[in-house]
């Protein structure tokens, strides 16, 4: 203000309306670089009020689901960290143990959640990845738009829906055992839609320039997809592909009409019952009066949840290396 | 946005040798990638044509000689010469069930997800987001087994009450029956389908174009005007899919639901009310998985579980329909 003011003395001198207007130009002056904002209208009462009301119910709704959703994870850590913290659980079965004897460990069902996650994924992932491709790279017409009929009504097939499925094939149809390879099969039907899905939505972020660009070289369609499209989308499949293995895991329907507990260690996926770590549990929950079955069932639920997180929190990681991002 | 770009076909210029000199790229490989690619579409047609193929030719043989209806009979007696079975309980009790957890868990998923976008402290969204991400892979053993040793004593009181109160309304009429309610299922079913509709729908809002938003406040809009009038429009067709992916969970769920239930004996009275038990779908097949010792008794099992299907894909469908229809609107 000090800058203006000689200025605005000397024009105060002149006639009445240069003063007049000197005047006002200081008014102005004053009111645009005075340190308040300018006072807008705040709106009428009843929207603040609605405003206020809509805030509180966001804060209420968000504590109301955090108290269970919480409670529930606490719940699991705190009941059964300590069995976890014994090395036998993570080497012995429960080979020879009553459910009423305290002892003994998970190996056997850790052991057959991964080995049929992993052959499912074996399964699942090349069929995904490829039915994806298909769906970007070369989707047209009426078997592209079938294509992706299928895949979401796939995606929201009930997990025992998909396993009498298999069970009409395998069982009754084919007359084989229920086995560990069954169940496999029944839990690629769930993982595939999660693999397509998430493919096509990396496959499409890639820039078409980079798919031009390799045409213009000459190179074939099929190199530019392996060598160009696919390693751009790669951690973005992997975390498609990571959640989808998540999600897998945790079903349990497929698992109780394919594939029956057993205390043993078995890992032949074609031979007899596979132990898995929601069958354990499910076990240990037709004892549920003794106090080590009810131990056992939330060690062990515990020690799927954390399998399962680890798989999420690989993902999350894939994608935030991701070369190509929304 | 479609991504098919298919290279140029190169001609070569009559009379010239340049493919002396530049090597023609094979394209034998193009056509197996091709053929591989389109194989793979084909599977998954086939494969969920499969589904509903299998699940019909079994299920009919056993439909065949059912001597109840099976649309409205409540008997379930899948064995022996006479076997009468039908689905009217199970899909009062698997729809009634879903509808309390919808009811529930899409409002309060939906302001959770607004919560975390638009009105969270910035140092909170972060963990919360992450929080409720993972959540959403928790599996719903998990969510049974809480809900069966932890959650049940808690709620039964509140069952009690709505008894004793609203016992009058023959939605809350006593039944005598405690824990393992149709309301009880609704519940967890509700807590465990929560971070589902929440993860997702937080995604969609979160792709709101800030110009929108900006554009909502410039004009004076309050910040629940905003979001009405920016946010939920713009979100509307990813809050219908998970809504929908939710209500698929629910229907559809199985370990969960069956930790929890209380089964009915046979031939007890029909109640409208929500304070009864039943079973539903998925848990009647998991429960009586060691029954499938015949193809009549399997097939029982297996026509239950097509009208789940058909459940399942109904809804689906429509989903898909209205997803379609709205993106019109917004794009």
């Amino acid at each position: 203000m000090s800058a203006t003011s000689a200025a605005e003395t000397t024009e105060a001198t002149g006639t009445p309306l240069a003063r007049l207007v000197a005047a006002r130009r200081a008014a102005y002056r004053a009111d645009v670089v005075t340190d308040d904002p300018p006072q807008l209208t705040r709106g009428s009462a009843s929207r603040r009020l609605t405003d206020q009301v809509a805030r509180v119910v966001m804060w209420a709704s968000f504590g109301l689901a955090m108290v269970p959703l919480v409670w529930i994870l606490g719940t699991v850590v705190a009941r059964g960290y300590e069995l976890l913290l014994a090395s036998s659980w993570w080497t012995l079965s429960q080979r020879n143990i009553n459910a009423a004897d305290v002892g003994g460990g998970a190996v056997h069902a850790i052991q057959g959640t991964l080995i049929q996650a992993a052959v499912t994924a074996a399964i699942s992932v090349p069929l995904g990845i490829f039915t994806a491709i298909h769906l970007v790279e070369y989707g047209r017409g009426r078997l592209a738009r079938a294509v992706s009929f299928m895949v979401d009504i796939l995606s929201g097939v009930p997990s025992i829906v998909a396993a009498l499925f298999i069970y009409a094939v395998w069982v009754t149809t084919f007359g084989f055992q229920r086995i560990g390879f069954a169940v496999c099969l029944s839990l690629v039907l769930l993982m595939i839609p999660v693999v397509v899905r998430s493919t096509e939505e990396m496959l499409k972020l890639v820039p078409n320039g980079l798919r031009e660009g390799s045409y213009a070289l000459g190179v074939p369609k099929w190199i530019t997809i392996t060598r160009i499209v696919l390693p751009t989308a790669f951690s973005g499949i992997v975390t498609g592909v990571m959640l989808g293995l998540a999600r897998v895991m945790g079903e349990t329907a497929p698992l109780l009409i394919l594939g029956p507990y057993t205390k043993s260690i078995a890992t032949n996926l074609f031979d007899g019952y596979m132990p898995t770590l929601p069958t354990m549990i499910n076990q240990d929950r037709t004892e549920i009066g003794l106090d080590s079955a009810m131990e056992r069932m939330w060690a062990t639920a515990l020690t799927l949840i954390l399998i399962v997180l680890a798989l999420n929190l690989i993902g999350r990681w894939a994608a935030r290396r991701s070369s190509v991002r929304r | 946005m479609s991504a098919t770009t298919t290279p140029p076909e190169l001609t070569e210029p009559a009379g010239s040798s340049w493919t002396n000199t530049v090597t023609a790229p094979r394209r034998g490989g193009d056509r197996w990638f091709g053929l591989a690619s389109h194989g793979a579409g084909v599977a998954v047609v086939a494969l969920v044509t499969l589904v509903g193929v299998f699940l019909v030719s079994q299920a009919i043989p056993a439909l065949s000689k059912n001597e109840a209806n099976f649309l409205t009979s409540r008997e379930w007696s899948v064995g022996g010469d006479n076997p009468r079975f039908g689905i009217m309980e199970l899909l009062w009790t698997t729809t009634t069930a879903s509808i309390i957890a919808m009811a529930i868990a899409v409002p309060i998923g939906v302001c959770v997800a607004l919560f975390i976008t638009e009105y969270a402290p910035q140092w909170l969204r972060r963990p919360a987001a992450t929080l409720v991400d993972l959540l959403a892979a928790v599996p719903s053993i998990v969510y049974g087994l809480w809900g069966l040793i932890i959650f049940r004593p808690v709620v039964r009181p509140l069952e009690d009450w709505l008894s004793t109160r609203l016992g009058w309304l023959p939605l809350f009429a006593p039944t005598g029956i405690t824990g393992g309610t149709i309301m009880f299922i609704g519940v967890v079913l509700a807590i465990m389908i929560l971070p589902i509709v929440t993860a997702i729908s937080r995604e969609v809002f979160a792709q709101t174009p800030t110009t929108h938003k900006e554009g909502a406040l410039a004009l004076g809009a309050t910040r629940w005007e905003m979001i009405r009038t920016a946010v939920l429009p713009f979100g509307k067709p990813g809050v219908i899919s998970a809504a929908m992916l939710a209500l698929g969970r629910a229907l559809g769920e199985t370990i969960a639901v069956t930790f929890i239930v209380s089964t009915l004996a046979a031939g007890s009275d029909w109640t409208w009310s929500m304070l009864s038990g039943g079973e539903t779908f998925a848990s009647r097949i998991a429960n009586n998985a060691a029954e499938f010792d015949s193809p009549q008794k399997t097939g029982a099992f297996i026509a239950a579980g097509l009208v789940l299907f058909i459940l399942t894909f109904v809804v689906n469908a429509v989903a898909r329909v209205v997803i379609e229809r709205r993106k019109a609107f917004t794009e």
